[in-house]
């Protein structure tokens, strides 16, 4: 079994957080994962992507070939269009349906939501209010990561969590509890 | 064996320490910084006070390096692709010393230019300089292969580079940890490296005699292995990472050779060329294998790669590339997405580089015919909109010699514009030419007290700049530092204009801290009080 994913969104959005606890999710289920990272000049509030591998096979290439992502998670509508020809036919998109608005050229929504919309298969929510609703303005990430959990199959929902527990543990249990929360209110979105 | 999660730098970085390392000498450059960030913060690379100060250019590095390897310890040398061209003088040369403790020197090359000026490949200057050259193929590689090419060095009595590529260094995987060696004690060289021609010309050939033992070593190479697979129409030659993408392609299907020890094993490529029908080269960055299989195998066998177009001649490679080259038919794709736009990177909400860029397109807009010459770092964002500011951006510290240059030949207002750590890097020695010639040249030293494009090391100059300047021969009154904030603008605007209209060298230090850095060591002052 493998899936690939491919994270997205803009500099400073903390999709390598997201990367992070997936990829220490993956450690705790024992299975092979292969994370690409963008570093550097294309951080500062550009677009940023990272390609996701797991399986329970041996993984050889660092990047995912176009038509073979499993799954786009994106921290922004836009920007999940961006690799919009690496997902399968059979993929699905998980995204934040509040766009992040800093060019001067940003397309009309309607438009964009539209053809999100036409798209076979797409989980969208505004992850920012429900992080809000949750009490935690800096976990709109991890409301997206809880979306995705049901769709990432190779990772159980207890992986996850304990994951996220032991990533923000430094942090202390009020951010961990935290996280805990907007990951689990981003999950009864989706199932609901 | 316990298994670790790391990128491919932090890879190479425990691979190091692992191997008995005492020192890494290194500048900040992507994709290589994480390296060195990796060996200060880990907690036995401190206990065993492992050298790991930023160093202020990659030849101060690569020279530090080398002199650590006479004392008789392992050394090694961090950079991106374009650091090789900053350290060449001493990289070659190290060529001709020799080396006593091992010396590796790491370039980190950056194909599809994601963060840099070009996509030089260092396994030129490997050759260039008649050193072998390490490619891992993967994170585990990266990790083991430190250890055989310290002993390597050692063993040759040779620097020994490690290549990588950005796709490797911020790829994370799981790697097989083992136990630290014990570094080295001090056993100073006995022998004296003092290159005057006529002990030059004997290191010369005794480097040219160690050639042939250098490809035997590729020969006999772990890591330059031989699959068979595939049909005899095509045999494969697959150089570091590619091979990734070879595998992805075609699984065990094909005729492979992987290369990722150099000098190129001679043999080893006749033979594949021997059984197979063509060859195809599948390498990332430059042709550099592909042209010296054509040497090799000579006009009439057919090879394909790079140069033939069966792959990209630029940019790195992906699984899409190599397996269309392979024949590999694409599965059907969505179509791009109609509703996008570019989103490329800019400088931060808050940055002082704004003020510094909004200030000087406001003064030198009443000059007809000014240019402002830029140099390497987070501030070339001002080249974009909004700002538009720059006429240029070469290679670091240009932007003073640059502006030197065209003021001799009657440019005015000449501007420079170079941040800190830069300025330390390679502006410092461009100034004394300017001052000394009377150049009539303006230099902005936008001091964010940091390296901040790579994430915010420590600069070399911070503190010193004022002091560096006068040193330098700048006259006092013509050092200005202003602090880069909106209110402070009527002040910035009138000093510009007052040095700017100055017919000589004048400085201009806007100094304010990364707001990035400064949110970081915010929240380490407060972690620091809750924790107290």
């Amino acid at each position: 079994m493998k899936k690939d994913i491919i994270l997205c969104g803009v500099g400073g959005q903390g999709i390598l957080s997201i990367a992070t606890v997936i990829g220490e999710a993956a450690t705790i289920a024992g299975i092979n994962l292969k994370q690409a990272e963008v570093h550097g000049m294309s951080q500062r509030g550009g677009d940023v992507q990272s390609n996701l591998r797991l399986s329970t096979e041996q993984i050889y290439s660092d990047l995912i070939p176009q038509g073979g992502a499993d799954l786009i998670i994106s921290m922004e509508p836009m920007e999940s269009l961006r690799y919009l020809p690496y997902l399968a036919k059979s993929g699905t998109i998980v995204t934040s349906s509040k766009p992040f608005i800093n060019i001067p050229n940003y397309p009309d929504e309607d438009a964009l939501q539209a053809e999100l919309d036409s798209l076979p298969s797409v989980v969208k929510l505004d992850i920012e209010s429900v992080a809000k609703d949750a009490g935690n303005v800096r976990g709109a990430n991890m409301v997206l990561l809880g979306m995705a959990a049901p769709f990432l199959e190779i990772l159980t929902v207890d992986q996850l969590r304990q994951a996220i527990t032991n990533i923000f543990a430094r942090k202390g249990e009020a951010v961990v509890e935290a996280n805990l929360k907007a990951f689990d209110m981003g999950a009864v979105k989706v199932d609901s | 064996m316990k298994k670790q999660l790391l990128l491919g730098d932090e890879a190479i970085a425990l691979g190091a320490i692992n191997a008995g390392l005492s020192g890494v000498y290194a500048y900040p450059g992507t994709p290589s910084t994480e390296i060195t960030e990796f060996i200060q913060n880990n907690p036995e690379a401190k206990a065993r006070g492992i050298h790991s100060r930023w160093c202020t250019n990659e030849k101060t590095a690569m020279e530090a390096a080398l002199g650590m390897s006479y004392a008789g310890k392992r050394a090694l040398v961090c950079m991106k692709h374009v650091g090789m061209n900053v350290c060449a003088d001493a990289f070659v040369n190290s060529a001709i010393t020799g080396v006593n403790g091992g010396l590796v020197v790491l370039a980190a090359d950056d194909p599809s230019m994601h963060s840099s000026q070009n996509e030089q490949d260092s396994r030129f200057y490997a050759k260039f300089a008649m050193v072998p050259t390490f490619e891992p193929s993967n994170q585990q590689e990266a990790y083991d292969m430190m250890a055989t090419a310290f002993a390597y060095s050692e063993a040759i009595k040779e620097p020994v580079v490690m290549r990588v590529v950005t796709r490797l260094a911020h790829s994370r995987a799981a790697v097989e940890v083992n136990e630290a060696k014990a570094e080295n004690p001090l056993n100073v060289c006995t022998e004296r490296w003092v290159l005057l021609p006529g002990i030059a010309r004997k290191r010369y050939v005794d480097l040219l005699a160690k050639q042939p033992d250098m490809v035997q070593a590729a020969e006999t190479s772990v890591y330059n292995k031989t699959e068979k697979g595939g049909s005899k129409k095509l045999g494969i030659i697959a150089c570091g990472i590619a091979y990734n993408y070879v595998k992805e392609a075609v699984g065990d299907e094909a005729n492979i050779l992987k290369i990722s020890q150099y000098p190129l094993p001679v043999e080893k490529v006749k033979q594949l060329a021997a059984e197979n029908d063509a060859i195809m080269v599948v390498e990332d960055g430059q042709p550099v294998v592909e042209e010296q299989v054509a040497g090799i195998l000579g006009a009439g066998y057919p090879i394909k790669g790079r140069l033939t177009g069966d792959l990209p001649r630029t940019g790195e490679l992906n699984p899409d590339h190599v397996a269309k080259a392979l024949g590999k038919e694409a599965g059907p794709v969505f179509d791009d997405a109609k509703n996008l736009a570019g989103r490329p990177p800019q400088l931060c909400q808050g940055c002082g580089h704004r003020d510094v860029y909004t200030a000087l397109n406001q003064v030198l807009a009443e000059y007809p015919d000014y240019r402002v010459f830029g140099d390497i770092g987070c501030y070339t964002l001002g080249a974009l909109p909004p700002f538009k500011a720059l006429a240029s951006c070469v290679d670091m510290g240009a932007s003073i010699t640059m502006a030197k240059g065209a003021a001799d030949a009657g440019l005015f207002p000449a501007v420079a514009i170079i941040g800190d750590s830069t300025f330390t890097h390679s502006g410092m020695t461009g100034l004394l030419d300017a001052v000394n010639d009377k150049s009539n040249i303006t230099v902005v030293i936008s001091d964010n007290l940091t390296t901040g494009m790579t994430g915010g090391q420590d600069s070399a100059g911070t503190n010193k700049f004022e002091a560096i300047c006068k040193g330098l021969g700048v006259e006092p009154e013509h050092i200005r530092v202003v602090v880069p904030l909106p209110k402070n603008m009527p002040e910035i605007i009138q000093i510009l204009k007052e040095e700017i209209e100055y017919n000589g060298v004048s400085v201009i230090i806007p100094r304010r801290e990364c707001i990035q850095t400064a949110a970081r060591h915010a929240r380490e002052k407060k972690a620091k009080e809750a924790g107290k």
